[in-house]
């Protein structure tokens, strides 16, 4: 018998900017929309642990897309004319056009790293239309941990680089085999992608003026940091949900920047009594932090 | 404890590989005492330690006893588990020729790391 994975993978064509952008994505399971948004200079297979935990998938329908330029997701025709540069403003268009192109109603959004970032913006600009945000490794500003300089580096461009430079954000306890699936990811990155992302994430992504204005009664907001995370710090997470009233902060253990990736047994058991607040028919309302 | 490391390093022959392009002598300050290993090609061909005026280097990583005692245990703690998680946290200082550490990135994060899975190799104090 073939060991067949229940993920399914298709391509949606997105029109943006008066641009087509064919989008890869995955999927499993069914209930509420849980969308996911992967990290910079990555792909969706970083939730394929979620999307074949029946415990899970039986009340969410995850999903997961290539943001253009990543994994299966092919950049716009014309694109080796350009410098990719995530912006804000491309990121929370692409993710909005996604969700209404398929149609999610109220998906609760997790993204993790810059991903993690983007949520609170959609939080506070999209919050009434979604069942809420879980920030993975997330935060509501940037906190450089290495000199802008360094993206100006030729090898800034490449995965090896890109691996050398992350593969410290994984927790020591996470298994090898794990770790390392994870940082192959990075390997398969398109020339220059991690970069681009980076620009986004170090200098177009301060949401910090504007998280307070974010209504968790109507959006929750759960924070959920690894301690090994030096990226996106356990305090700087514990801060951002300072700033966020209602907003809660989780702080896991012996996990680092990719915990659905890195250490899917570990992250579930944080991640379950978190969803299960957003299980149909109980109260959306995280407890204060 | 830093010649075990050489007889580590090329000995691993995929390590070897992926620094096949790397040359560099590494500096690195346990306190006050200062290690100069010397990287030809991926593979260490001298470490010496003792009292210079000014001996060449290209890259430094300089930090305490205990902090290197933390970073090379197998499991360390948050913090102390990556050279630039020891950088960002002020637990060390990496000073030099960066653009080494840039083209060589995880080479020389893989030497640096070695002793923690040398296992007789590491002492508990962190001692060299």
């Amino acid at each position: 018998m073939a060991k067949l994975d229940p993920i399914i993978g298709r391509y949606v064509t997105l029109d943006q900017g008066g641009k087509d952008f064919r989008i890869y994505f995955e999927e499993n399971g069914s209930g509420i929309p849980l969308l996911c948004l992967h990290t910079a200079g990555a792909h969706s297979s970083q939730f394929r642990h979620l999307m074949c935990d029946p415990e899970i998938t039986k009340n969410f329908r995850i999903i997961a897309f290539d943001l253009p330029w990543h994994g299966k997701s092919t950049p716009p025709v014309g694109w080796q004319e350009e410098e990719y540069k995530l912006t804000s403003t491309f990121y929370i268009d692409i993710i909005k056009n996604f969700i209404g192109s398929l149609n999610l109603k109220k998906p609760l959004v997790m993204g993790c790293s810059m991903g993690g970032r983007v949520v609170i913006r959609l939080a506070y600009e999209l919050g009434k239309e979604l069942s809420g945000v879980i920030g993975l490794e997330g935060s509501d500003q940037p906190a450089p941990w290495y000199d802008n300089s360094w993206t100006s580096h030729p090898n800034f461009e490449n995965g090896d680089f890109c691996v050398g430079l992350v593969s410290g954000l994984c927790a020591p306890q996470s298994p090898d085999e794990y770790k390392w699936e994870t940082l192959w990811h990075y390997y398969q990155s398109g020339h220059g992608v991690f970069k681009g992302d980076m620009h986004f994430f170090r200098t177009d992504s301060d949401y910090a003026d504007n998280s307070a204005t974010i209504d968790t009664e109507l959006c929750p907001v759960y924070l959920m940091t690894g301690e090994y995370d030096y990226s996106c710090t356990p305090e700087a997470t514990v801060e951002t949900a300072s700033r966020i009233p209602g907003a809660e902060a989780v702080i896991m253990r012996e996990v680092g920047h990719f915990p659905m990736s890195e250490n899917p047994d570990v992250f579930r058991n944080y991640l379950i009594p978190v969803l299960d607040k957003f299980k149909e028919g109980e109260k959306n309302e995280p407890s204060s932090s | 404890m830093f010649d075990k490391l050489a007889e580590a390093v090329n000995a691993d022959h995929n390590l070897v590989l992926r620094g096949k392009t790397c040359s560099l002598t590494l500096l690195i300050e346990i306190d006050n005492d200062e290690y100069f290993i010397d990287i030809v090609s991926g593979e260490i061909i001298n470490v010496v330690s003792g009292q210079f005026l000014m001996r060449h280097w290209d890259l430094a990583i300089r930090a305490s006893q205990a902090t290197w005692s933390k970073f090379w245990q197998k499991y360390p703690e948050p913090g102390f588990h990556d050279i630039f998680a020891m950088n960002r946290f002020g637990h060390c200082k990496i000073e030099g020729n960066t653009k080494v550490l840039l083209s060589h990135i995880r080479f020389i994060k893989d030497v640096v790391s070695k002793p923690r899975f040398l296992g007789t190799g590491v002492s508990s104090n962190g001692k060299a």
